[in-house]
C-alpha cells in the first residue's frame, strides 16, 4: 500500500496489466518517450518497449480507427487521446464501429478497447482541453464510459475497463491528476464497472456525482446531512444504487461541471422521477455548467459549478 | 503547371530532386480477349476455370438480388454489374487466413471467400445476423465510406505485433479515397509497415459525383506514394491482372515488405444502388461504351482463344450458378424471423441491468 496520486495509479494499472496481457499495448501521441502530456505512462516504454509502448503519427481519427481493427483482431489497445476536446475527430470511428461492431455481427466480432482522455476544467488550459462531454458517449449504445474520482478507483476501473469485452471511454479528471493522493494496494485489483460507490453516507439528501465535482459536492456537505454517490461508471451507470437512495432521502442534487442541457444529470433526474417520484420531497435540483462553451482560463471558474451554487442547490431542497 | 504556375515562377531556383515516384498501369487481358503470357499469373486452365464460375455465380447472386429489391423481397441493394474482375480476382488471390474489410457493394468479394450466399440475402433483407457467419475473417461490411480502412490498417498492425505472417485487405471505392480515414488508415499503415492492401474500386462514380470531383491527381494509385508505399493502376476489368497484382501485395505484406494501395480501374454500370437513377448524371453511350469492356466478355474472349471455353460450358456452369443461387434464396426466406430480443442482447457481452428491465417491459422474453 502506498500513497499515490491519479496519474501514478494508473500508471500502475496499466504496468500491471500490460505485465499480466501480452495483448495490452498503448498508443497514442507522445505516449512513448515523452511519456504523454501529463506524464500517465512514464517509464512504460522502457519497462515494456517500443512494440507495447506506441507513440502514432498525430491523428486521432487513426488512433481511435486503428485501435478498432487492432481489438477485433485480438489485441487489447489502450488508446490515448490528449484532451477530450480532441476525441471529436474519431467520433465516427467510436460511435459507427467500435460501439457497434458487436451488435452489428450478432456477436461474431467485438470490439475490447480503452480509450482513455484527460477531460474538464480546471488547469488553465488552451481552448478545447477542458471539455467535459461524458453525456455525448453516454447517449451511445455499445460504449461504456467510465470516470474515476480518485487514485484508488482509477487503478481499479482501469484495470476492469482493460479487461472488458466491449469499448470503454475512461474519462480522467485533469484536475484531479496531482492534486489528491490516496492509499492504493500495490496488488491487482479491479473495481466493476457499472457500480457506484457511496462515498458518505447521509439520510437527507442523495446527491450524485463523478469526477471532479464530486469533492467540491461533499466540500459542499458539511451542514448538510448528505449521502452522496459517485457513480464512478455513467454508462452503464447504477441506477439501482441511485433510486434506493432517494427512497431513502426523498432528495436529489446532481451536479456536474458540463452544460445542464441535456447532460447526464438529466438522464438521472429524469430516472428518479420515473422510479421514485411518490418518495420526493423536493423537486430535483441540478447544479451543471450554463449552456455555453466552457470559457478560456480567465472565466473558467466561473463556469465550473462553485461550492456557493452547491450549497444554495442543497438549501434549495431542504427548505422546499 | 504552366509557367506562370507556382512551378514556373519557382523554376529559376536552385532545387533538388529528392525522390521520383511512377505510376504504372498493368493490363494482362485486353479487351479482345489477347494476352500478354510474359505476365501470366501461373494459375492454368483450373484457374481460369474458377474464375469464369465464380464470376458466374456472382453475377447470378448480383442480379437475383436486384430482382428480389424489384419484388420487395429484400431492401435497398448495391449492385456488382462491372465490377466482377476487381472483387473477384483480389478475393480469390488472398489466402482464407487474411482478413477482409469490405464496404457495402463487395458481394463478389464474399462470394468468391464462399460466405454463405443466403446470409447475404438477409442481410439486405434487413436482419443482421446475415453478417454473423463464423469463421470467414471478413468484417462486417462498412456502410459508412471508407471508415474502413483504418480498421484494416489496426487489423493489419496486429497482425505484424503478434508475428502472424497474414494480410489485412480493405475494399473502398473513388469516393472513399477523398475521407480523411484513407489518409490516416494508409498513414498509419505506412509509418508501422503494416501487413495491409489497400484496394480502391475505383468504378468511375461515387453516387451522382465522377471520379475527377474526388482529386485532382491523375490516378488514386500514386496517392500510396506519399504514404511511403507502392502504388498500382491495375486494369479492374481484366481478372488475370487483377489477380496477379493482389497476390503480388498480399506475398508482399506476409513476407514483411510493408502495404500496398492497388487501384482497381472498373466502372460501375448499374445505379449506385436500387434507390439510385443514374440516368439524371451520367450519358448512355458512356455506359454502353463500358459494357463493351466488361470483366465477363473479356474473361470469355480469353478463354475461348484458349481452348478452355464452349457455349455449352457456359450455359452448364450458369445454370449451376442460377440453381445455387436459388437454393439459397429458398433457404434465406425459410429462415426463422429475427427475434427483437436480439436487439438489446449483443449490445454488450453481458446485458445492463437497464437492458434486462427493458427485455421485460418490451415484452422481449426473460
Amino acid at each position: 500500500m502506498g500513497k499515490l496520486n491519479i496519474v501514478q495509479a494508473i500508471n500502475q494499472a496499466l504496468a500491471q496489466e500490460m505485465e499480466k496481457d501480452p495483448d495490452v499495448i498503448i498508443i497514442g501521441e507522445d505516449v512513448a518517450k515523452d511519456g504523454g502530456v501529463f506524464r500517465v505512462t512514464q517509464g512504460l516504454l522502457d519497462k515494456f518497449g517500443p512494440e507495447r509502448v506506441i507513440d502514432t503519427p498525430l491523428a486521432e481519427l487513426g488512433i481511435i480507427g486503428t485501435a478498432v481493427g487492432l481489438a477485433a483482431y485480438g489485441m487489447k489497445p489502450v488508446a490515448e487521446i490528449q484532451f477530450m476536446g480532441f476525441t471529436y475527430a474519431g467520433l465516427e470511428q467510436l460511435f459507427s464501429h467500435a460501439s457497434r461492431i458487436r451488435s452489428r455481427s450478432r456477436g461474431a466480432f467485438s470490439c475490447p478497447m480503452v480509450v482513455r482522455t484527460p477531460y474538464g476544467i480546471g488547469i488553465k488550459p488552451p481552448e478545447l482541453h477542458s471539455e467535459s462531454s461524458e453525456a455525448l458517449f453516454a447517449h451511445m449504445p455499445g460504449l461504456k464510459v467510465v470516470i474515476p474520482s480518485n487514485p484508488y478507483n482509477a487503478k481499479g476501473l482501469l484495470v476492469s475497463a482493460i479487461r472488458d469485452p466491449d469499448p470503454v471511454l475512461f474519462m480522467e479528471a485533469s484536475r484531479l491528476y496531482r492534486s489528491i493522493k490516496s492509499d492504493v494496494p500495490e496488488e491487482l485489483y479491479s473495481i466493476p464497472l457499472g457500480k457506484a460507490n457511496i462515498y458518505q453516507e447521509g439520510s437527507e439528501i442523495t446527491v450524485v456525482a463523478w469526477g471532479t465535482m464530486l469533492h467540491r459536492a461533499a466540500e459542499a456537505s458539511e451542514d448538510f446531512d448528505c449521502e452522496i454517490i459517485d457513480l464512478q461508471t455513467i454508462r452503464p451507470f447504477d441506477e439501482e444504487t441511485v433510486v434506493n437512495s432517494v427512497k431513502k432521502t426523498g432528495r436529489l442534487v446532481v451536479v456536474h461541471e458540463a452544460p445542464r442541457v441535456c447532460g447526464f444529470g438529466a438522464e438521472v433526474a429524469a430516472l428518479v422521477a420515473e422510479e421514485a417520484f411518490g418518495y420526493l420531497k423536493a423537486p430535483v435540483v441540478r447544479v451543471a455548467a450554463p449552456d455555453a462553451v466552457v470559457p478560456m482560463a480567465r472565466l473558467e471558474d466561473h463556469y465550473m459549478p462553485s461550492q456557493e451554487m452547491i450549497k444554495k442547490a442543497y438549501q434549495k431542497v431542504m427548505q422546499y | 503547371m504552366t509557367g506562370r504556375g507556382l512551378a514556373g515562377r519557382l523554376s529559376h531556383m536552385p532545387k533538388t530532386i529528392i525522390e521520383r515516384s511512377e505510376t504504372s498501369f498493368l493490363q494482362v487481358i485486353n479487351e479482345k480477349g489477347d494476352s500478354d503470357e510474359s505476365l501470366m499469373p501461373p494459375v492454368g486452365e483450373a484457374g481460369f476455370r474458377r474464375f469464369f464460375e465464380t464470376m458466374l455465380l456472382a453475377r447470378s447472386f448480383n442480379h437475383r438480388a436486384l430482382s428480389l429489391q424489384r419484388e420487395g423481397r429484400i431492401g435497398t441493394y448495391a449492385s456488382i454489374w462491372g465490377q466482377e474482375a476487381a472483387q473477384i480476382g483480389s478475393a480469390l488471390a488472398f489466402s482464407e487466413d487474411d482478413w477482409l474489410f469490405p464496404s457495402f457493394r463487395e458481394s463478389g468479394v464474399l462470394v468468391a471467400r464462399g460466405y454463405p450466399m443466403w446470409m447475404l440475402y438477409r442481410y439486405w433483407a434487413g436482419d443482421e445476423r446475415g453478417m454473423s457467419a463464423p469463421g470467414f475473417n471478413i468484417f462486417p461490411m462498412s456502410v459508412p465510406v471508407g471508415t474502413q480502412v483504418p480498421h484494416a490498417a489496426g487489423a493489419a498492425w496486429a497482425m505484424k505485433l503478434k508475428g502472424h505472417k497474414k494480410a489485412a485487405a480493405v475494399y473502398f471505392g473513388d469516393g472513399g479515397s477523398s475521407k480523411g480515414d484513407f489518409h490516416e488508415g494508409l498513414n498509419f499503415a505506412g509509418v508501422f509497415k503494416a501487413p495491409c492492401v489497400f484496394l480502391c474500386q475505383n468504378n468511375q462514380w461515387a453516387i451522382s459525383v465522377p471520379r475527377a470531383r474526388q482529386t485532382a491527381a491523375k490516378t488514386i494509385a500514386q496517392k500510396g506514394y506519399a504514404y511511403g508505399m507502392e502504388g498500382i493502376q491495375v486494369d479492374g476489368n481484366d481478372i488475370a491482372a487483377v489477380y496477379k497484382v493482389v497476390k503480388e501485395a498480399a506475398e508482399k505484406a506476409r513476407s514483411g515488405g510493408g502495404p500496398t494501395l492497388i487501384e482497381c480501374f472498373t466502372y460501375r454500370l448499374d445505379d449506385h444502388t436500387t434507390a439510385d437513377d443514374a440516368s439524371r448524371y451520367r450519358t448512355d453511350e458512356e455506359v454502353e461504351e463500358w459494357k463493351a469492356k466488361e470483366p465477363l466478355i473479356r474473361l470469355r474472349l480469353y478463354m475461348e482463344k484458349k481452348g478452355w471455353w464452349t457455349k455449352e460450358y457456359e450455359e452448364a456452369e450458369a445454370k449451376k450458378a442460377q440453381e445455387a443461387v436459388d437454393a439459397d434464396i429458398k433457404k434465406a426466406e425459410a429462415y426463422s424471423a429475427p427475434d427483437p430480443a436480439d436487439i438489446i442482447k449483443y449490445t454488450y457481452k453481458d446485458l445492463t441491468g437497464r437492458q434486462k428491465k427493458e427485455l421485460k417491459e418490451f415484452g422481449w422474453g426473460s
